[in-house]
């Protein structure tokens, strides 16, 4: 099982678009939420009203501070699994509890027989396997799997639930392998990239970069100045000339 | 990486085990030892508590050891996988090598199979608990491919010192027998100062810009990380050893791991049998405290690639 | 988006064997009931599913249908299972027994507590009502709250709006009867130009990002002037990083630059504004500075077509805007457009002037007046809308100016916010973007008359013993005879709201209310009764003091303030400084009514109003705050609350007032589904079944107007004829944006010694100066009275998205994401002071000082510092450890911000506020920074007594919620 299929039907996946995301949260409470009790339940946490509080959570958001002065950045950067269709945390599994589905490339962690060496944990470079304490074995995102099929479900929440929560439309959901599908355009167009491509890992989420700005580093001032030193009277006379005229209501 | 002690422990303890088990079946095999009961059973039995103890000891690291059975079934493409299945096989051969020494002695087609059987199995358990590590791209100081070889080694330089503990503990010890041991010793100290030196120069290429893809805006610092209190990724990966305690360590690990035993067993060829065996002893645990200082080390040392979206900015 | 997902089948081709893959059950039916109701997680008030299974949350998701939210859900609402189980929840009705602040409370029956609190009302009420101090914080029940205090009969109203934005309500309301979030939003589906002045979150917290989402498609520009750069201010596309305080100077820049570049929309300002009013100008006269009137009090134009002076309300003229006219009485008067002409084309706001204190290059402020100048009058979007005016013509097309603005606290919470919003307001009316596609779209009940007709209640003779007020208390004061004082111009509220202090005070001084009553100034009061504010802490200027107010005893040993009631639904802070406390339910448990008498849910295409109810039973002796007001309401024999023969008149409680109640004969807290059959809305007979008809409908009700009364609604025959038929105006009379504020100038013209109410000699010049009828700007308060080169730095708070106050520290998932606070402060800066990151600073202000983790940033202004907002707690508090990260590292800044002002000449102290509102000016704060010894302890300062907790609920170690849902794991640790 902890081979990988050579192929996948689907490559199902997110895209997350930085240039809209403003770091709400919303994405990963209520991926918390949906998943402590489906597929994954429970997503523990320890001393939740102690000193140090901790849990497992599917999705992260992270804030970055990018670049210098007048060129820099704040980017939030939600993290989740990137559904990577050649990742070693699944050979390197040695119960084969991890696995990526021949159907549509969702890598899941069979709950009934991981035994929490965290040994895929050590091979995702992108911190995306959380390690259960208390049920003693390995969670991660899902890709709302007990979501997507579910039949109990209309047809337009069958979505992630961090898609359906997400105020700012930031992020979508689709057939990364279907070069029609809405998620490949919008890939294609926004210049969408992988993380850590050098891995090899080939991950299937995409995320799209930060549009370029559109101020001072980018804009020129086109609009005439005036002279500190001129008088305002004449900006008043020209106001007035251009306002004395025949109005209707 | 954090350093888990079960771990620690664990490749300590079994590399020890299956070094003692190859050398006492390698030396069996090749007439440099007589093969008594005694020696079968002391020195096959520690082997064995040894590798066992190791084992239990990895389990303490499961979540849910109680499943543990099901890490032999992905050998195919795990190397986890494959370090168990192996380990245990050896028991196989190295079981009907016990019981051939105890209770027909080391002769025949039989014994020699066991031997060769037991000795590769040992060898190739290492290695195979050296490719957990060095098969992980993600974290560079373990993707190194000194990784397994100095697993082998280290395993070949403990079960040496251990043989010739046992060995004094029931007599003399052959000639060559130490000498090899001192090679071994010598050769694992090589190769990991080479490790260490290949680890420090070679450039640490993963920055935080690509792993988040900003790097087109600039420099990559964390603002606020998605908690604010550490988590289960942050605590397994984000250990870090300052420098200067690395250094400390490692002159440590190198000392008592490999120039000390290496010295006392050394002298103890020259010394007479009751102060040998005391010198063999402290040899072992001087080896002992490098070792595990040197495994301890090589967690903590090892920087993992996840730590770039945390604030590292290289890895 | 979603697309082709949920289909999956495998495709041919596929090699790894299928067979050996796990079965995953991939569709578990989620829950066995769903019920539709309204979150509470936060006051943005969108539409909630609630997944039931086996009687336990399953999970909460947006509601698709509801008009705020659209089916989306925040970070918080997301977590609402957290808040609902929270250890915290208070369980039963408590008396204090130990020292106000120990938290040693006993458990007491309802009985007992109800008739308490009923023995110390019913003495204040037939002594004297005004000893009595209601106030409630983040609640969304002010229409009744209001209602409660004015049957009791005390002027000591008012909710939280003094915190947050009156300053906008008022500014927005006196400018043009409407103002930002529940009064109006930008047009987000055809502006093409926003610009976002300091705002991090606000209450529109889900319609922001549904809006922003929107935007970023249709690559419309996004301009944020925040001095931070995070959140919502990341993402834009221009970031001017500006100075605190200094917004008024940015915007009046803008507007010089319309001026001076002549792009203003002319046509727009004789329509709908009084530009063209004829102001009188006769200096030292009593009526200097008004309008110019006709015999009927009709203000006065100058009709460019007769050349003769005409009311301004005649459509059949061309008003003049520019020029000076002779009155009939021979005095001098101009248009009103004139002044301020003069006033922003003076040199003082051109952007070279204003660059430097702005630090906003002049370059810059050019570029943005001239693009959004391009957007307003050359990429106009016209919609093909038939519409009629108020005087009767008809129009083919409405055509839009599409620059969209929204601004919250970072202009508001300053004590210059009244003039620097209207501002603003002043900035979208010359570019003729109010109610036009692509602008700004008001909600109803808005627009309404600017200033809105009401006039606050609680003057000397309307307060008597026993005798409900004769009104709401708040209201919009139209000059001085207005206010609420005694003949010696001392406040008759507590709070001094609508004094010579605040005249314009529209929401209260919430934030003085205990200081006024510890100090006995303007007297001292017997009860204080709060609901939903955690005043001992987050929502207070200078805790020490507010605590020294609420523990400080008499000589005799009583307390200063006798008697404190408070009704909260958790463990915070507040709690522990009450002598009794009313416990409320979570906001799951309990109906709650999003009225159009308050604060409604309505939406640029019709007004909208929602409710809560009980979707799950609590599990604790609680009850609904309402239901518990209108028991002690009918208890104290309230003439609202009670029948003649003076049984209950509410015996169901909220749910029965909701329908039951009429505030004017067909008008009662929901429109939806009057009549007796649901037939009506607005104006109708109660219905029975009208909870029922909102239930089934998700809980909220919007009526959406017709196309031709969606635009232009001050002036829109079609809108304003249906706005009157509801009630929401009283007549249908255009509304006239007031650029130049007549109102203020009477307040002006009574510190200049006119008219018969009169500002003592103390506060004349404070009046003279702050009640300029146009918009200025002046330095924030606390940067001119103190040394601003011993405290050089600007401090701020922002809200953190996934945090609401303090509320969200109780919640296990929130305080995951936000257990400590950093200080965050500009990288240069950092290195300017050799502070690195995550060094321990010193935050000292004028009166305290704060210990603070530091975390170094470029998207910041270098002369700021800025923090969470309210992620510091007490230890103790909210169910927490003692030594939790919130308690130990989490700080606040209220530490450093003083509720009073510096004294002055006379030594009488103003409240840290705006002078026209009262706003509390929690944006001006400045600082030093030094680095802390590094022998210091690495934790926070001031660190206070831990809090005994009330609840004595023991919180879990441990939390697995949902282990129980997942019935396709195998049972017990299998193998
Ligand atoms: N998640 C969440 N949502 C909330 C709340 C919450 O606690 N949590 N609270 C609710 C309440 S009660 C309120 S009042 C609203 C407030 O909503 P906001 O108005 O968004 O409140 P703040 O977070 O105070 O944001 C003020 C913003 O103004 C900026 N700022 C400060 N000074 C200036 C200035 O001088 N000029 C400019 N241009 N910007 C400045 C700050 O950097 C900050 O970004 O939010 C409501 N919504
Ligand atoms: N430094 C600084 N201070 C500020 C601000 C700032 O920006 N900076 N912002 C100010 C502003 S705008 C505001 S509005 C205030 C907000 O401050 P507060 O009004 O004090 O708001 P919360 O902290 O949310 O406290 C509300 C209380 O209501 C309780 N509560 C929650 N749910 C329920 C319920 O269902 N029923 C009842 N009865 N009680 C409930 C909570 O437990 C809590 O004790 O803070 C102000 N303080
Ligand atoms: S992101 Fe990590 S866990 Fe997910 S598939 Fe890739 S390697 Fe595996
Ligand atoms: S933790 Fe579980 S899923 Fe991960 S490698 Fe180990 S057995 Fe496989
Ligand atoms: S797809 Fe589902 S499991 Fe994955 S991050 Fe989104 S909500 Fe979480
Ligand atoms: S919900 Fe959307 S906007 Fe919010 S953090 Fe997640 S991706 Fe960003
Ligand atoms: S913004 Fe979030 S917390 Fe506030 S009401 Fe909406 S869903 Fe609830
Ligand atoms: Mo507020």
């Amino acid at each position: 099982m902890t081979a990988l299929p050579s192929s996948t039907g689907q490559k199902l996946g997110l895209v997350i678009d930085l240039d809209t995301c403003v770091g709400c949260q919303a994405c990963a409470t209520s991926c918390k939420e949906w998943n402590t009790g489906g597929y994954s339940a429970p997503l523990t946490d320890t001393d939740p009203y102690g000193a140090d509080p901790d849990g497992a959570w599917l999705n992260r958001v992270h804030s970055y501070d990018v670049g210098e002065g007048a060129t820099s950045r704040t980017v939030h950067f939600p993290r989740s699994c990137l559904h990577c269709e050649t990742p070693a945390c699944v050979t390197v599994c040695p119960t084969g509890a991890s696995y990526k589905r021949a159907s549509d490339g969702i890598v899941l962690v069979n709950p009934d027989t991981c035994i929490g060496c965290k040994l895929c944990s050590w091979a995702c470079p992108y911190g995306a396997r959380e390690y259960d304490y208390t049920d003693g074995i390995m969670k991660k995102c899902t890709l709302c799997v007990d979501r997507i099929y579910n039949e109990h479900l209309p047809p337009e929440d069958r979505v992630p639930a961090c898609v359906r929560a997400c105020p700012t439309g930031a992020r979508h959901f689709g057939d990364l392998g279907d070069e029609d599908s809405d998620v490949s355009r919008l890939v294609r167009e926004r210049g969408g990239y992988d993380l850590l491509p050098e891995m090899g890992y080939k991950p299937v989420n995409k995320y799209l970069p930060p549009r370029p700005r559109r101020d001072a580093t980018t804009t020129a001032c086109s609009a005439p100045g005036e002279a500190v030193a001129a008088s305002n009277g004449s900006a008043i006379e020209k106001l007035f000339a251009f306002a004395d005229k025949i109005l209707s209501r | 990486m954090h350093p888990a002690y079960s771990v620690i422990i664990f490749t300590t303890m079994s590399g020890a085990g299956f070094g003692l088990l190859a050398w006492l079946a390698a030396l069996a095999l090749l007439g440099r030892i007589e093969a008594t009961p005694a020696l079968g059973i002391a020195g096959l039995g520690l082997a064995f508590a040894l590798i066992v103890a190791g084992l239990v000891s990895s389990t303490a690291h499961l979540g849910r050891p109680e499943r543990a059975w099901r890490a032999f079934s992905q050998w195919h493409t795990s190397w986890l996988s494959r370090e168990g299945v192996l380990a245990v096989a050896t028991f196989v051969p190295a079981g009907s090598l016990a019981l051939c020494w105890t209770f027909t002695g080391a002769r025949g087609a039989f014994f020699s199979a066991a031997a060769v059987l037991a000795i590769a199995l040992a060898v190739a358990s290492v290695y195979a608990t050296g490719m957990i590590y060095q098969s992980l791209t993600t974290i560079r100081a373990w993707a190194h491919p000194l990784v397994a070889p100095i697993y082998v080694a280290v395993a070949a330089a403990t079960g040496g010192t251990l043989t010739l503990f046992v060995l004094r503990t029931f007599g003399d010890v052959p000639y060559g027998v130490a000498e090899a041991s001192i090679l071994f010793s010598l050769l694992a100290a090589i190769l990991k100062y080479a490790y260490w030196q290949g680890i420090d120069t070679e450039a640490r290429t993963h920055t935080a810009g690509d792993a988040t893809g900003l790097s087109r805006f600039g420099t990559v610092r964390v603002l606020d990380p998605p908690h604010t209190q550490a988590n289960f990724v942050m605590r397994e990966m984000g250990y870090t050893v300052a420098r200067k305690h690395a250094k400390t360590l490692r002159v440590i690990a190198l000392s008592l791991g490999f120039a000390l035993p290496t010295v006392l067993t050394a002298v103890s060829l020259a010394a007479p049998t009751p102060g040998a065996l005391l010198l063999a002893g402290l040899a072992v645990v001087s080896m002992a405290i490098g070792i595990l200082t040197e495994r301890w080390l090589f967690f903590a040392e090892a920087q993992h690639v996840v730590m770039l979206f945390y604030g590292a900015q290289r890895a | 988006m979603q697309e082709k997902a949920g289909y999956a089948t495998p495709s041919p081709g596929v090699q790894s064997d299928l067979s050996s893959e796990p079965h995953v059950a991939t569709s578990v039916p989620p829950a066995d009931e769903i019920k539709t109701t309204t979150c509470y997680m936060c006051a943005c008030r969108c539409g909630i599913q609630v997944h039931l299974k086996d009687g336990k949350i399953r999970y909460i998701d947006g509601n698709r249908k509801h008009p705020v939210n659209r089916g989306v859900i925040c970070g918080k609402g997301s977590a609402g299972i957290m808040q609902h189980y929270a250890p915290s929840r208070l369980r039963a009705p408590l008396k204090r027994v130990g020292p106000r602040g120990s938290g040693e409370f006993v458990e007491i029956s309802w009985d007992e507590a109800l008739s308490t609190a009923t023995g110390w009302l019913a003495e204040v009420r037939s002594k004297d009502p005004s000893k009595l101090a209601f106030f409630s914080g983040r609640d969304q029940s002010q229409s009744l709250t209001g209602w409660w205090a004015m049957q009791f009969g005390t002027p000591n109203f008012a909710a939280h709006g003094g915190f947050c934005s009156v300053n906008m309500a008022a500014g927005g309301l006196y400018t043009f009867g409407g103002s930002f979030w529940e009064f109006g939003e930008p047009d987000w589906d055809l502006t093409k130009y926003f610009l976002l002045f300091g705002v991090a979150e606000d209450h529109g917290s889900n319609p922001i990002k549904i809006a922003l989402g929107k935007l970023k498609k249709r690559g419309a520009k996004i301009v944020s002037i925040n001095p931070v750069r995070t959140g919502y201010n990341a993402i834009a596309d221009e970031w001017l990083g500006i100075k605190p305080g200094t917004d008024g100077l940015l915007i009046g820049a803008l507007i010089h630059e319309l001026f001076r570049t002549k792009q203003i929309d002319l046509d727009y300002l004789v329509r709908y504004t009084n530009a063209p009013w004829l102001v009188i100008q006769d200096p030292g006269a009593k009526d200097d500075g008004l309008f110019a009137r006709d015999a009927d009090g009709k203000p006065l134009c100058w009709d460019a077509n007769t050349k003769t002076l005409a009311a301004a309300s005649r459509v059949d003229i061309a008003p003049s805007l520019v020029g000076e006219f002779t009155l009939p009485d021979g005095r001098k008067a101009v248009p009103a457009f004139r002044l301020m002409a003069e006033r922003y084309l003076d040199m003082s706001y051109a952007p070279e002037s204003v660059a430097p204190e702005t630090g906003i290059t002049a370059d810059t402020i050019r570029r943005i007046a001239a693009e959004i100048a391009d957007v307003a009058f050359k990429q106009t979007v016209t919609l093909p809308i038939k519409w009629t005016d108020w005087a009767g013509r008809t129009h083919s097309e409405v055509i839009g100016r599409p620059v969209a603005m929204h601004a919250m606290r970072g202009i508001s919470a300053h004590s210059n916010g009244f003039h620097t919003c209207r501002l603003l307001h002043i900035l979208q009316i010359l570019l003729g973007t109010i109610d036009v596609p692509g602008g700004f779209r008001y909600k109803a009940p808005f627009p309404k008359s600017a200033p809105p007709a009401n006039k606050p209640v609680g003057k000397p003779d309307q307060i008597k013993p026993n005798t409900a007020l004769p009104g709401m208390h708040l209201g919009f004061p139209g000059g001085p005879e207005d206010l609420l004082i005694h003949p010696d111009g001392t406040p008759t509220r507590i709070d001094k709201a609508y004094s010579w202090d605040a005249p314009i005070a529209a929401h209260g001084l919430m934030h003085m209310a205990i200081n006024n009553a510890g100090l006995g100034d303007p007297y001292s009061i017997d009860v204080l009764f709060l609901y939903m504010a955690n005043m001992a802490w987050n929502s207070s200027m200078n805790i020490g003091a507010t605590l020294k107010h609420l523990t400080a005893t008499n000589a005799d040993g009583s307390y200063r303030i006798p008697r404190i009631i408070y009704s909260d639904a958790y463990s915070s802070e507040m709690v522990a400084y009450a002598d009794l406390i009313l416990p409320d339910t979570t906001y799951l448990e309990r109906y709650d009514c999003i009225s159009l008498l308050d604060r409604p849910i309505s939406e640029p295409d019709g007004p909208a109003d929602a409710i809560r109810h009980p979707v799950v039973k609590p599990d604790r002796d609680v009850r609904a705050f309402q239901d518990v007001l209108i028991d002690l309401g009918a208890r104290l024999k309230l003439p609202g609350f009670t029948n003649g023969d003076g049984t209950a008149r509410y015996p169901g409680g909220y749910a029965d007032y909701i329908v039951n109640h009429e505030r004017s004969p067909g008008v009662g807290p929901l429109a939806g589904w009057r009549g007796e059959q649901g037939e009506s809305f607005g104006v109708g007979k109660p219905n029975p079944q009208q909870l029922e008809r909102y239930i089934a409908n998700g809980s909220f009700h919007l009526h959406r107007l017709p196309r031709e009364a969606q635009y232009l609604k001050h002036a829109n025959k079609a809108y304003l004829e249906f706005a009157k038929s509801v009630g929401f105006v009283g007549n249908t009379e255009p509304i006239i944006f007031q650029l130049y504020s007549e109102a203020m100038q009477k307040f002006r013209l009574a510190a200049r010694g006119h008219g018969p109410v009169q500002p003592p000699a103390s506060h004349k010049q404070r009046i003279e100066r702050f009640f300029d009828p146009l918009p200025f700007w002046y330095a924030p308060f606390e940067g001119s009275l103190i040394d601003e080169t011993a405290f050089p730095m600007h401090a701020i708070t922002q809200r953190p998205m996934a945090m609401y106050h303090s509320w969200g520290s109780q919640n296990a998932w929130l305080r995951q994401i936000h257990a400590a606070n950093h200080l965050y402060m500009a990288r240069s800066r950092g290195a300017q002071l050799g502070i690195a990151d995550n060094d321990w600073v010193w935050i000292s202000s004028a009166i305290g000082r704060v210990k603070a983790q530091v975390r170094l940033m470029e998207g910041v202004n270098a002369d700021t510092i800025w923090t969470w907002n309210a992620i510091g707690k007490r230890s103790g508090a909210w169910g927490l450890d003692k030594d939790a990260p919130e308690a130990k590292k989490g700080f606040l800044l209220n530490h450093l911000i003083s509720e009073l002002l510096p004294p002055r000449d006379g030594g009488y102290r103003y409240s840290n506020s705006d002078p026209v509102t009262g706003q509390a000016a929690w944006y001006d704060l400045r600082v030093k920074i030094e680095r802390a010894a590094p022998d210091e302890a690495q934790e926070t300062w001031p660190l206070f007594e831990p809090l005994t907790s009330p609840t004595k609920t023991i919180a879990p170690a441990l939390l697995d919620f949902g282990r129980a849902f997942n019935t396709e794991r195998k049972p017990g640790r299998s193998v």
